[in-house]
């Protein structure tokens, strides 16, 4: 995308004839100060210390590292992260499509308000995020009380985790749709309805087909993120073993245990089933952007 | 259909689109709405289509008052400028919409559906890319595939918002002349909006002016060519020439001369002569419009000559065929052959 | 469309393109019933709980030995963090927007990296770096050096979570600004700060204060990497978050939400600097809008 004053053209073709080049020549400087520093940051911060994580993880031999990945308390933690990860991204999937939709589509009163609002979990701080949750949704608690009366429990039981989990993810799902929702034309519509498609065949059979690769990229930050989130969950769970603790628990606690090995174990293990849904979806979203043209 | 739009008014918070217009379609014409930029012809396009409401007037389509119909109500089958067609469904998909969104009382069956929209894409020479999706085809098929989803509801009147604006100027060509075609296969009344005045000459059967919210003039081609009633119609449609003019009694003066002209029901006073570049004959003698050539250029196979006539400010134009002797002079005089006479300064 | 309609876009009154007022009005009643729910009753709590036992305990909790302790800590750890961070993500944007190279992938893929890591993880790969039981740990230990359940390691942790924040507000401003002007600069005799300071800084600078600001406000909250490497040892390595954490499981929930509402602030402030931002420079920031 870089829309420069480009070098003429032979300097291209001198760079096949000459072989291999790692970097395009341009007269702009600071190429290698600016990558060299970048790289050197990232291998410190972040590949070296990974690498240690893998390094870990493998040097407890197959066997041992299978017991714990196949451990009963380890599997129902996954089942937990990632099974409350999947139920609140498909409920912003839902709610946050309506958001989206009323922000753009309507004008009400407080509509700017609720709209900055929605960046919220990006910048409030997780722990801060888990005990008001908590607070607010604990049988004592505004909602908390009201839901009481209707029996209803949130705080405390998964409910409350995957209540968290809505927080956290909202955001991605509102962002990445609304962008494409306001660059639908309204001729789209309009020719749907000289057509004779009612207000709902048209939502249906017109505009959520043209939302859908941006729903699944929405959908798919937020499971990212709920996965491995910690701070907000923590509070508002119970927390207790095989029932409602989720990984990064779990995994706090086997380094509290000075487990390490077992921590480093479930660490992967959550590494890698992360990796293969994030395949899982990327996969989905070129055969959407294929199909749908290249929204999003 | 008849559409018979009456005593139509259009605002927009406070911006007034169409003032007080009214229109009698007749069944299977096909008739263009003309005009420049704000006019109002798409407007009164779309609200012939339902797509917006009067805020005074009504609209007809035969006997009923369209306007307690829905857009959905009023089968009418519109064609977008950029097409509208639905990204995501292949051409016959789009094709079939229509018929696919009835109700289930009125829904053809599956095989009958797509036996119709086989055929219409044949209609439209696009058989064959039925499994195709609209990145993968041109403008002008894309256009295509707009018309043929029109026409599968079997629309009473057909509606097109400058269909070829976004088109080349050669696929541009070409369409206009398949447009006519279909329409005279088909049947359908028919009603286009342009700004392009040479494609509403050649397709239409009747013209519709439009300026600022008003018609000005209703008429065939031909009408609205030889008989414009406007200046505005006479400069907006083909090429003109304006000249200020004095009448005193009855004859026609420029700049103190008596220029040849006769106009027996004219008022005395000041008047705007309006003639067409290539209508006029070059003559000696007095009685004539005396110009010296400021500027001539060739176009194509004419000259075009620009003279500054006296006292005039603004130069007029003339046409002459290209290899004319009277081209290398630098003083033409000339009378318009055909004209027409407008009150006022 | 036809350019002679002043078509409005919004959908107030009636037209083929909206619902009928009864769905709008339930739609509009369920978006903001929920968000009611989840975000502004959550945020208000915030602050409800924070002076409901009066403003005496609200100070107390701010100002006593510990709450001090944790507001200087987590003030070092941003302070340290994102300046680093910045540098790093400028560095990075300018790789990235202005040069076409091989890697460039697998880069930015590093750059995201961060947002598909649970913070625990992220806090964890340093505990196994440099902990006791690491090839590093004894070697430090010996030098009497302190990484893990101290200073260091709190900023290392930080450091992993939020570097990606000012990169990625950059990256795709500096992508659409192209390297045009840059190069115009250069062939009128600019060497590269100059360039950097004249050309390119102003076009970047708003986006890059946003960047910052993100950056700042998830440095000062972030709570699982920094509770994983801390130690939780009170007075020395616990920082806003964790002091929060504390005070909460020791039911002094009036202090623990004192200090949350100052992150709350925050998080509030960065939020409305957005919001003034996205006003003014709409355009500009619409790349911010593809996290």
């Amino acid at each position: 995308m870089t829309r420069s004053i480009s070098l003429p053209n032979n300097a291209q073709t001198r760079a096949t004839r000459e072989g291999w080049r790692f970097v395009k020549p341009s007269v702009i400087p600071g190429f290698g100060l600016t990558l060299g520093y970048a790289v050197t940051y990232l291998t410190l911060i972040v590949l070296i210390p990974l690498a240690g994580l893998a390094i870990k993880a493998s040097s407890l031999g197959w066997e041992q590292f299978w017991s714990i990945a196949s451990d009963e308390r380890t599997v129902d933690a996954l089942w937990t992260s990632f099974g409350s990860s999947l139920i609140a991204a498909s409920v912003n999937v839902v709610f946050g499509v309506v958001v989206a939709w009323v922000l753009v589509r309507y004008r009400f009163p407080g509509r700017r308000l609720l709209d900055a609002i929605v960046d919220l979990p990006f910048a409030l701080p997780t722990a801060v995020a888990g005990i008001s949750l908590s607070a607010l949704y604990a049988p004592n608690g505004w909602i908390g009380s009201i839901a009481g009366h209707f029996g209803v429990k949130i705080a405390y039981t998964p409910g409350g985790i995957v209540l968290a989990l809505i927080f956290i993810g909202l955001p991605f799902i509102v962002r990445t749709v609304q962008p494409v929702m306001e660059e639908l034309e309204q001729e789209i519509e309009e020719a749907a309805a000289t057509l004779g498609a009612n207000r709902f065949q048209t939502i249906t059979m017109v505009i959520l087909p043209r939302l859908f690769p941006a729903i699944l990229t929405g959908f798919s930050l937020a499971l990212a993120r709920a996965v491995g989130e910690y701070g907000s969950v923590i509070f508002i769970a119970a927390n207790i073993p095989y029932k409602s603790e989720i990984a990064p628990l779990l995994i706090i606690i086997r380094l509290e245990e000075f487990n390490q090995p077992a921590a480093a174990a479930i660490g992967a293990v959550m590494l890698v089933i992360a990796f293969a849904m994030l395949l899982v979806i990327n996969l989905l979203q070129a055969w959407s952007r294929r199909r749908f043209g290249n929204v999003v | 259909m008849d559409i018979r739009v009456q005593n139509i008014r259009k605002e927009f918070s406070r911006y007034p689109a169409l003032h007080d217009v009214s229109l009698n379609i007749v069944s299977g014409e096909l008739i263009a709405l003309l005009g420049p930029s704000g006019s109002g012809k798409t407007t009164l396009l779309r609200l012939i289509a339902g797509l917006e409401s009067p805020t005074d007037g009504t609209i007809f389509f035969g006997d009923e008052d369209a306007s307690q119909k829905s857009v959905q109500e009023r089968h009418v089958g519109f064609v977008f400028q950029h097409y509208a067609l639905f990204r995501h469904m292949t051409i016959l998909e789009n094709v079939s919409f229509g018929l696919n969104v009835r109700a289930a009382s009125e829904r053809p069956p599956k095989a009958e559906i797509r036996r119709r929209a086989m055929e219409l894409l044949d209609l439209v020479q696009l058989a064959g890319l039925e499994k195709r999706y609209p990145n993968q085809l041109s403008g002008g098929q894309r256009q295509r595939v707009a018309l043929a989803r029109a026409l599968a509801i079997e629309p009473r009147v057909l509606l097109l918002d400058e269909p070829f604006g976004a088109l080349d100027a050669q696929v541009r060509k070409e369409l206009r002349k398949w447009l006519r075609e279909i329409h005279d296969r088909t049947g359908h009344t028919t009603v286009f909006v342009t700004h392009d005045q040479e494609e509403a000459l050649e397709l239409a059967d009747r013209l519709v002016v439009m300026s600022q919210g008003k018609i000005e003039q209703v008429g065939t081609p031909d009408d609205v060519y030889d008989k414009p009633n406007s200046p505005f119609v006479f400069g907006f449609i083909g090429e003109s020439s304006a000249l200020p003019v004095e009448v005193d009694n009855n004859e026609l003066w420029v700049g103190g001369r008596a220029i040849g002209l006769a106009a027996p029901e004219a008022a005395n006073g000041a008047a705007q002569l309006y003639f067409r570049p290539h209508d006029v004959e070059l003559i000696e003698g007095d009685a004539c419009l005396a110009g010296v050539v400021v500027a001539s250029r060739r176009v194509g196979g004419t000259r075009r000559v620009e003279l500054e006539i006296g006292g005039q400010q603004q130069p007029v134009e003339i046409d002459l065929p290209f290899d004319h002797p009277a081209g290398e002079k630098t003083r033409i005089a000339f009378r318009p052959k055909r004209w027409r006479l407008f009150p006022g300064a | 469309m036809s350019s002679d309609l002043p078509s409005p876009k919004s959908a107030v009154e009636f037209r083929p393109t909206t619902e009928s007022s009864v769905v709008r009005y339930t739609l509009i009643g369920i978006a903001v019933l929920f968000l009611a729910a989840i975000l502004v009753l959550p945020l208000l709590t915030v602050f409800t709980q924070a002076i409901v036992k009066g403003p005496a305990v609200f100070f107390k909790a701010l100002s006593d030995k510990d709450g001090v302790a944790a507001i200087r800590l987590t003030l070092l750890v941003a302070v340290i963090a994102v300046p680093l961070n910045l540098v790093f993500g400028v560095a990075a944007a300018w790789a990235i927007a202005k040069f076409e190279f091989h890697g460039k992938a697998f880069l930015t893929t590093l750059i995201d990296l961060p947002f598909s890591v649970s913070p625990v993880i992220s806090g964890m790969i340093y505990v196994l770096m440099f902990g006791a039981n690491s090839l590093i740990g004894p070697w430090l230990k010996q030098h009497g050096l302190e990484v893990v359940f101290a200073v260091p390691g709190i900023v290392l942790a930080t450091i992993f979570v939020t570097f990606p924040f000012v990169a990625r507000e950059l990256i795709p401003l500096m992508q659409d600004q192209g390297s045009g002007d840059e190069e115009a600069a250069i062939s009128l005799g600019a060497n590269g700060w100059q360039v950097f300071w004249h050309v390119t800084l102003p076009y970047i600078r708003w986006g890059l204060l946003y960047g910052v600001l993100l950056c700042n406000a998830r440095a000062m909250g972030e709570f699982g990497a920094v509770s994983v490497i801390s130690g939780h040892i009170r007075g020395v390595t616990n920082t806003m978050p964790l002091q929060i954490e504390v005070l909460y499981n020791s039911y002094n929930f009036a202090g623990a939400f004192a200090m949350a509402s100052l992150l709350a602030l925050l998080a509030l402030l960065t939020l409305v600097f957005k919001t003034i931002l996205e006003f003014r420079f709409g355009a500009d920031l619409a790349a911010t809008r593809r996290h």
